[in-house]
């Protein structure tokens, strides 16, 4: 008797500890949340997508500037990131026994825990100082350097998920293999493949190291490739630390945007995933 | 050996399959006739699947696989070094013992893909090509009026049936098939014997088949493997009524395998 009674406390302790370390998880994400979502919302306008920042002082601007600079930079990006990592994700998925292939996976594995600011020094030194200026290039660069590891990797997986007799199947019809991954195996996974690019996308958005001391930031609406362009990430950061009142309360805006940009990304991608899944369900 | 009447069409010249150190298949030696149908019986793991996937080369796909050995089509090696293994296969077709219709294309884009990718464009002509090789299929029926329907989108049995008119439609005078029904119920596979019927107006036929009823049904010559040899080979009427050897006639009779 008195056994089961110690047995069932170490069940409920035990049961109450799991729910407290879920709660930790979830208690700070929910604050984050929740304060941006306060603070961003009530800080936000419409001037805020429509301006570009007024001198210090003056009341009003937004960060119109950024948040194209932003969309412009993760897109250039993305043009390096996507072709380049999809490409060596079939390496690895469709070829993946050789031993340049067992050291590309390494590497990936390792690009993948390179520190952030670490990549923005590098493209620093390999797009900025040649070019002798911050440019929206250098940013576009770093960014996708932080999208390859993630891109190379969720393809080589969804690859890797295509059966081997759909690809014998394709090989028995008397095709060539480049037409069997072209049209069958890629074909067939295009949805699946867009979902591991729109995640590394939304991860590369938020970055702001990688961007500090390459797409550098400025304060008016540019479109030049070869000249420093502002950024969400960026452009918080400076505000967030400046003494004035005014450009705190635009940080939070941008925080806000920001996040709602990420976040509507992430779902999207899942959203996808999920209608993918079911249809796989047959 | 026993003698054929046929015209040969594919010879396997002692074929020896390997997966590394180990060999699968042992020396098979069998002429096929022009449009028989020859199943392939025998115990499970014997290698008739490995040796059937020497026949189109397929073999070699899987990691550390080769063979040894020559196979003639129309008495032509097809080891050879000069010969392009593309070629190979566009004239011996394959239906695998899992129904594996292309994901993400429809019925009628999974049985032209072969014709589309070497660029045969004119709907025309993919159009007619679905149609008579789904009829020779026996789904055309089932499917004339959802063409545009994934082809997962279809039972275990349709899709099997797809996948043969999918090899059928680039036209291969040998078709191999690998257990095409052990995945199916029985309705699915009386449908599949009839249209071998059918289909060996047109095709010679290699069938590997656990099911000694259905190479007794279908099949002109009969082969039967144990642990990677061929221990007869012979017109199906004499395998199944008078075996030569007493292995074939115990497996026959059920007393082993």
């Amino acid at each position: 008797m008195n056994n089961r009674l110690f047995r069932k406390i170490k069940n409920h302790l035990f049961f109450g500890l799991i729910l407290l370390s879920a709660a930790l998880v979830l208690i700070p994400l929910f604050l984050v949340l929740k304060f941006v979502f306060v603070q961003g919302w009530s800080s936000l306008s419409l001037s805020f997508f429509t301006e570009i920042p007024k001198p210090v002082g003056e009341v009003g601007g937004g960060m119109k500037h950024a948040i194209l600079g932003t969309i412009y930079i993760v897109l250039l990006g993305a043009l390096i990131a996507v072709p380049l990592g999809v490409t060596c994700g079939i390496y690895l998925s469709e070829f993946g026994k050789s031993k340049l292939s067992k050291t590309l996976k390494l590497t990936v594995d390792l690009m993948s825990g390179i520190p952030s600011i670490v990549i923005g020094i590098f493209a620093y030194l390999m797009v900025v100082v040649p070019l002798k200026s911050f440019s929206a290039l250098a940013g576009g660069v770093a960014l996708s350097i932080i999208m390859l590891p993630i891109i190379i990797k969720t393809s080589e997986e969804i690859l890797k998920l295509v059966p081997t007799h759909i690809r014998e199947a394709g090989l028995a019809l008397g095709l060539p293999r480049w037409k069997v991954i072209l049209f069958i195996i890629l074909k067939g996974s295009v949805s699946n493949l867009l979902t591991g690019i729109i995640l590394a996308i939304s991860r590369a958005a938020g970055e702001t190291a990688p961007l500090l001391f390459t797409a550098f930031g400025n304060m008016y609406l540019s479109y030049e490739i070869n000249k420093p362009m502002a950024t969400l990430p960026v452009q918080i950061y400076t505000y967030a630390i400046s003494p004035f009142k005014d450009w705190q309360r635009q940080a939070w805006a941008g925080a806000f945007v920001l996040m709602v940009l990420i976040l509507t990304l992430n779902l999207f991608a899942r959203y996808v995933l999920t209608k993918i899944k079911d249809k796989k369900g047959i | 050996m026993s003698e054929i009447k046929e015209k040969i069409i594919l010879e396997a010249k002692n074929v020896e399959a390997w997966f590394g150190d180990f060999q699968a298949v042992k020396g098979i030696s069998v002429a096929y006739g022009e449009k028989t149908i020859n199943a392939i019986i025998g115990p499970s793991g014997c290698g008739k699947s490995t040796y059937l996937r020497t026949l189109n080369r397929i073999h070699e796909e899987t990691e550390g696989a080769y063979v040894r050995g020559e196979v003639l089509l129309e008495g032509q090696n097809i080891y050879d070094k000069r010969i392009d293994v593309v070629d190979v296969r566009k004239r011996i077709g394959m239906v695998f013992q899992k129904p594996n219709p292309f994901p993400s294309l429809s019925i009628l884009d999974n049985v032209v893909v072969g014709l589309r990718l070497q660029g045969i464009n004119k709907r025309s002509t993919l159009m007619e090509v679905a149609e008579s090789c789904l009829k020779k299929a026996a789904l055309w029926e089932e499917v004339k009026d959802k063409l545009n329907s994934l082809g997962t989108s279809l039972s275990g049995g349709q899709q099997q049936r797809l996948c043969i008119a999918r090899a059928l439609a680039i036209n291969p005078p040998v078709l191999l098939m690998d257990e095409p029904t052990s995945a199916l119920d029985p309705i699915a596979t009386a449908k599949i014997e009839e249209l071998m019927n059918e289909i060996k107006r047109d095709y010679t036929v290699i069938i590997v088949t656990h099911n000694m009823q259905q190479a007794a049904r279908i099949s002109d010559y009969t082969s039967f493997f144990v642990y990677g040899k061929m221990i007869e080979h012979g017109l199906s009427s004499d395998i199944f009524t008078n075996p030569k050897e007493k292995q074939t006639e115990d497996y026959i009779s059920g007393r082993f395998g």
